[in-house]
């Protein structure tokens, strides 16, 4: 009994090594793992003999953060430094790629000779606002026996050193004393307004979506919520707009919001009810963000998407740029909102690409379409 | 008739046990004054006084009578005196407001816009010196003083505790003081009356080495008051790249813009749900 308990352990040990060596091995192609930075499981990589091995040692060493090992699988003909290379995945400044980790990815071979191959990869990035995927085109070069990864050159914004003065407005808020008696010296919320609401049916189940308007002449935090009504005016389900919304809104601000019932059909709705609440904030007019250069296009997955600049015109860092888009059909009505996450910092007087997308069942009614920048900064939204 | 149920419910005990002893309260109390309840009979009983927020029990001596300190009867409303020996007797009296102290005073909305209809409205309500509500008639000013309008007065009777009026904004943006009088009671409030939607939004832009660079004329409502600063522009730029929009803040009655397009391109201009003129500008040379 004294010596079988540590057989057992050790033996248990041993199995457990080999079934982890066996998975390690073999099970990163559109894996999802997680892996602590720096492990000494690097030097078991297998030697890149094919683009495919190539590109499971790449993503690897990226998703465990082994810089070394992964930029030791780049060509050397790739025209891109260490650091930058670096920052393209980790990211910088506090953007949303900082918070991201590498979750898994799908590779799509697109052709492959003797020499070279090209890949395309789905990379699936987990992020505190929920999944976020690209799509790369990855080239492949065989250098003697091993396949290597040219990486382009990658685009990292700089600013100058430079004073941009700010004067724009900025909100403060005093909240009234308690003992004010019945609220009677309070300040009134600010007074928004749905200016359009529909709602569709789509796969994953019913949409409502339209714009508010902030009519007041102090900035609003708005939130919308959406209840389903059955033909009885029981609900069916109720929920709000969550972040498909830009919350804070200035003095005659338009934004689209988007309420999703997953799973409702629209064919047991009714009615829709629907409540805008709006409070007071503090806010600043600064930063103002343009969006340059906006237009429909295809993707290379032959998507319909939106697509354009962000433009700085501030002089502060947006961490986290999130762009929400109305689309509208001939008639001037919104037939479809849509949001997405920039995962690059924007500087100062810099801009960035942004990109949504657009169902194809919409994207051919599509006439017009009106953008709108929510931002989250390190030091508040 | 039976002012609650707790009277009826001891008058109903005390028919039932025939008194012995009477209770004479006063036709009228004012809240915080001295009263006195007298009694008729002979020996010990004990009294109890049950009212809004308050209660007392005491042994009393029949045929004298019952003081009621001021601190017993602070709250307005129907108080039940019962006097209890060998069987009990009651009674109700009611305590009225003293003299009115302070006003609540409710002015809706803090912020209103110019030159609409009936979209001001004040709520006055006289209160004593222990919170008491006054139900008597009372009549309370109310006045209506901005800087560029002449003052408003208006004289109302407060009906059961209440005196109210509605009025329309004035024309000129600015802080408006609204006062509610009652003597030598005044309270003050101030509304805020901001400029409407933006009226004849007008654009100018020209070319620079970064694009081009566009501003409102100022930004005025169709009164000619200037919209605060922070409110929204959007102005819209297409060319053949595509669209651009920027989204700027009036700052000091202007907004003003950078919009990055080379080649030849129509700008507008909207705020909220008022669009403004077209411009076109020609391309970089």
């Amino acid at each position: 009994m004294r010596i079988t308990l540590p057989i057992i352990l050790v033996a248990a040990t041993v199995g457990l090594m080999g079934i982890g060596l066996t998975r390690f091995g073999r099970a990163h192609v559109g894996g999802t793992i997680s892996v602590e930075e720096d492990s000494s499981f690097a030097a078991l990589t297998p030697k890149p003999t094919t683009p495919e091995l190539a590109l499971t040692n790449l993503m690897t060493a990226v998703q465990r953060r082994d810089w070394d090992q992964a930029y030791a699988a780049l060509s050397e003909s790739s025209d891109i430094d260490k650091q930058a290379f670096i920052e393209d995945w980790k990211g910088s400044n506090g953007s949303l790629r900082a918070y991201s980790v590498l979750e898994g990815y799908e590779p799509h071979p697109l052709h492959i000779t003797d020499d070279n191959a090209e890949i395309r990869v789905h990379i699936r990035f987990a992020s505190p606002v929920g999944p976020i995927e690209d799509v790369r085109d990855i080239h492949f070069v065989r250098e003697g026996d091993t396949w290597k990864a040219v990486w382009p050159k990658v685009h990292i914004a700089t600013v100058p050193a430079q004073v941009v003065p700010v004067t724009y407005l900025k909100w403060d808020l005093v909240t009234g004393s308690s003992a004010d008696l019945w609220g009677q010296k309070n300040v009134d919320s600010p007074h928004v307004r749905i200016t359009s609401m529909t709602a569709v049916n789509t796969a994953e189940g019913a949409v409502v979506m339209g714009e508010v308007v902030n009519e007041d002449t102090i900035p609003a935090f708005v939130n919308v919520n959406a209840t389903l009504l059955d033909a009885a005016g029981n609900s069916i389900d109720e929920e709000t707009s969550f972040d498909k919304i830009d919350h804070v809104l200035l003095p005659k601000q338009v934004t689209p919001y988007r309420v999703d019932f997953p799973n409702v059909d629209l064919k047991r709705v009714k009615s829709v009810r629907m409540d805008e609440h709006a409070t007071l904030v503090p806010a600043s007019a600064d930063p103002v963000i343009g969006v340059m250069n906006q237009k429909v296009e295809s993707d290379v997955q032959g998507k319909a998407v939106l697509e354009g600049d962000l433009m700085n015109e501030s002089g502060d860092i947006v961490n986290i740029p999130h762009v929400i888009a109305s689309f509208y059909d001939s008639n001037g009505k919104v037939i479809w909102v849509s949001d997405g996450y920039v995962d690059r910092a924007l500087l100062p007087q810099s801009s960035e690409p942004f990109a949504v997308e657009i169902p194809r069942s919409v994207a051919s009614r599509v006439q017009n379409f009106h953008v709108v920048v929510n931002h989250y900064n390190m030091e508040g939204s | 008739m039976w002012r609650s149920p707790i009277s009826l419910v001891i008058s109903l005990v005390c028919v039932a046990l025939c008194p012995a002893q009477e209770l004479r309260v006063p036709a009228s109390v004012t809240a915080g004054d001295d009263a006195s309840i007298s009694t008729t009979g002979s020996g010990k009983a004990t009294f109890y006084l049950l009212g809004p927020g308050a209660s007392r029990k005491s042994d009393v001596n029949l045929g004298e009578e019952i003081r009621l300190p001021g601190k017993d009867v602070q709250h307005a409303g129907e108080y039940v005196a019962v006097l209890c020996s060998s069987t009990c007797d009651s009674a109700t009296f009611y305590v009225s407001a003293a003299k009115p102290m302070t006003l609540a005073f409710v002015v809706h909305p803090s912020r209103v816009p110019v030159a609409e209809n009936e979209a001001v409205s004040g709520v006055a309500f006289p209160f004593d010196q222990y919170d008491n509500l006054v139900l008597a008639p009372e009549t309370i000013s109310f006045q209506l003083a901005s800087k560029n309008a002449p003052a408003i007065s208006k004289a109302t009777r407060t009906e059961d505790g209440v005196a109210w009026f509605r009025t329309a904004s004035g024309k000129s943006a600015g802080p408006v003081q609204i006062t509610a009088s009652l003597g030598d009671i005044t309270e003050k409030r101030a509304l805020q009356q901001v400029a409407s939607d933006p009226c004849n939004l007008r654009i100018k832009g020209e070319r620079t080495a970064k694009g081009i660079v566009v501003e409102t004329d100022p930004v005025h409502d169709c009164a000619g008051n200037v919209v605060p600063d922070g409110t929204i522009i959007t102005f819209t730029a297409s060319d053949a790249t595509g669209k651009s929009t920027v989204d700027a803040p009036v700052k000091a009655g202007i907004a003003k813009a950078q919009i990055d397009a080379s080649g030849p391109a129509v700008i507008t201009v909207a705020s909220g749900i008022v669009m403004g003129n077209e411009l076109r500008i020609g391309g970089q040379q």
